[in-house]
């Protein structure tokens, strides 16, 4: 009856399991959850990580977004790739942001890389897979610069340089040639994109644009879009309706009236303290 | 949306082997529908919203069947939840009625908790917290935002999938059984900063003619632009067939 009342509880909801399972069962398909083929990347350079992602979204062969943001904010030292199920990521790095920063809070520190990563690798272990999130986590800390790469069922490698999604293997290619310890930033940022670039080139699942994510331990900065790797053509034409041509049966105006307006005029003067 | 791609995996996995092309037939039977037998497709329907200048727009179909049968020519599903704020809600007629009446719900006891109105993109965080939460028993509604901003004013448009995931673009959303076509006439006639009344003609005619190329929505539309001092609702004249 708790559900009944919309009252808030922890944790999914399977009172819809029941009836979806028995539409399956008379056949009807289950809509399948929005996978992304995404081109995610990530690398260990002299004074940081770059991160990089492309920002196609699809839903099986349509692209649904043209230009999405893959690249998520966990704490101000660290960052997130996604790729798989759109929803569970959203979901999952905002859930982790949360409780990275209320563990900011409570033990009044920076929060490690590697914390961040054991909370993930907890989170998805525990849900089997069942939460479809391929991740690549980067950020700087005390103990240095760290790029890892989790897998929805929970395990994660901690490696200079890392790829995820349906372009990975094209971005991987451009790092095994390329990558060598100790970058400078530029070669870094070029580097990455170019993997981005390979990916977008030549997977379906990925496109648009290209974002990067430099962590350093100064801080983060996001480059949204660092690339557009294709830029849209001018329309010559113009594909105008004329006022009136759709021809209406009925027509409501609802104006909305304002009732009553108050401005209050806050007056910049010191509090008496007296 | 996520019943194409279901369709494709199917066409994919048919254990009869490729089928080609699909053949036109001119009489729609029972079977052609149960074909596509997904969820989403059950009862049919489409919604759109656009950007223009000051303005949004959010339309919709008015069918509501059962797979081939058509039962009733009248089911709005774009309701009203504050005096700038509209959500459509195609999919599963069922959980179209469900979904809002919860959401309703939600939104009261927001608006008595904070003592504010609604903003939209706050109803957005509430919706995929509501789908969300039901990830692995999901409601089969693919919603759609569209409304001002109570304090900047700032048009708002915003599509989600099944489960929750938002999309914010800059130009338009689409949502429901003729998603595809939709996309097709959006991506040709949507311009940017249209005033309301182009806002109007551009919405209305994506929405007619797309939806006259799908069997299970259509049978009028309803489009309301929200004007930042009105709402203008108008019913169009379509094929009723």
């Amino acid at each position: 009856m708790v559900e009944e009342n919309e009252r808030p509880q922890a944790g999914f909801q399977f009172s819809n399991f029941g009836r979806n399972e028995a539409l399956v069962a008379r056949g009807f398909q289950m809509p399948k959850c929005r996978k992304t083929g995404t081109t995610i990347a990530g690398i260990v350079f002299k004074d940081g990580v770059v991160l990089g992602a492309d920002t196609r979204a699809t839903e099986g062969d349509i692209v649904a977004d043209k230009n999405c943001c893959k690249i998520h904010y966990l704490q101000p030292n660290m960052y997130c790739c996604g790729a798989g199920t759109a929803a569970d990521l959203e979901m999952t790095t905002q859930m982790m942001a949360s409780q990275l920063e209320l563990h900011r809070l409570n033990t009044g520190r920076q929060v490690p890389v590697i914390a961040a990563n054991t909370m993930l690798k907890q989170m998805l272990f525990r849900y089997q897979g069942y939460v479809g999130a391929a991740l690549v986590l980067g950020g700087v800390d005390k103990y240095g610069s760290h790029i890892y790469s989790i897998h929805p069922h929970g395990s994660t490698d901690r490696l200079p340089y890392t790829t995820m999604g349906s372009g990975s293997l094209a971005a991987m290619s451009v790092f095994e040639a390329r990558w060598k310890p100790n970058m400078e930033l530029d070669e870094a940022k070029q580097l990455v994109r170019d993997a981005i670039a390979g990916g977008v080139f030549n997977d379906l699942g990925s496109g648009s644009n290209i974002d990067l994510c430099v962590i350093t331990k100064d801080g983060a900065t996001m480059t949204r879009p660092y690339d557009v790797a294709n830029v849209k053509g001018q329309r010559v034409g113009k594909y105008e309706y004329k006022r009136g041509v759709t021809e209406v049966l009925n027509t409501v105006v609802r104006p909305i009236e304002i009732v009553s307006e108050t401005v209050k005029v806050v007056s910049e003067e010191d509090m008496d303290t007296a | 949306m996520q019943s194409r791609m279901v369709e494709l995996e199917t066409r994919n996995q048919d254990p009869q082997g490729d089928h080609g092309p699909q053949e036109r037939n001119y009489i729609l039977s029972l079977h052609d529908v149960l074909m596509k037998k997904s969820i989403l497709n059950y009862n049919g329907g489409c919604v759109v919203a656009m950007k223009g200048k000051n303005c949004v727009a959010i339309a919709c179909d008015l069918r509501f069947g059962v797979q081939a049968q058509t039962i009733s020519t009248d089911f709005k599903r774009v309701f009203e939840l504050g005096p700038h704020l509209y959500i459509g809600l195609p999919g599963l007629a069922t959980d179209t009625q469900t979904v809002l009446q919860r959401l309703q719900f939600r939104i009261k006891m927001y608006e008595m908790r904070e003592g504010r109105r609604l903003k939209p993109h706050t109803l957005m965080a509430m919706m995929q917290n509501l789908l969300y939460e039901r990830r692995f028993g999901p409601y089969f509604v693919e919603p759609v935002i569209a409304g001002l901003d109570p304090n900047t004013k700032e048009p708002y448009i915003c599509a989600l999938d099944l489960i929750g995931c938002a999309c914010e673009p800059a130009d338009f959303v689409v949502s429901g059984t003729c998603s595809e076509s939709l996309y097709g006439m959006c991506e040709t006639t949507w311009q940017e900063d249209m005033e309301p009344e182009d806002l109007f003609e551009c919405i209305s005619q994506s929405l007619v003619n797309a939806f006259d190329r799908d069997a299970l929505s259509g049978w009028g539309a309803v489009v309301h632009i929200i004007e930042q001092d009105k709402v203008t609702t108008r019913t169009l004249k379509c094929r009723q067939d």
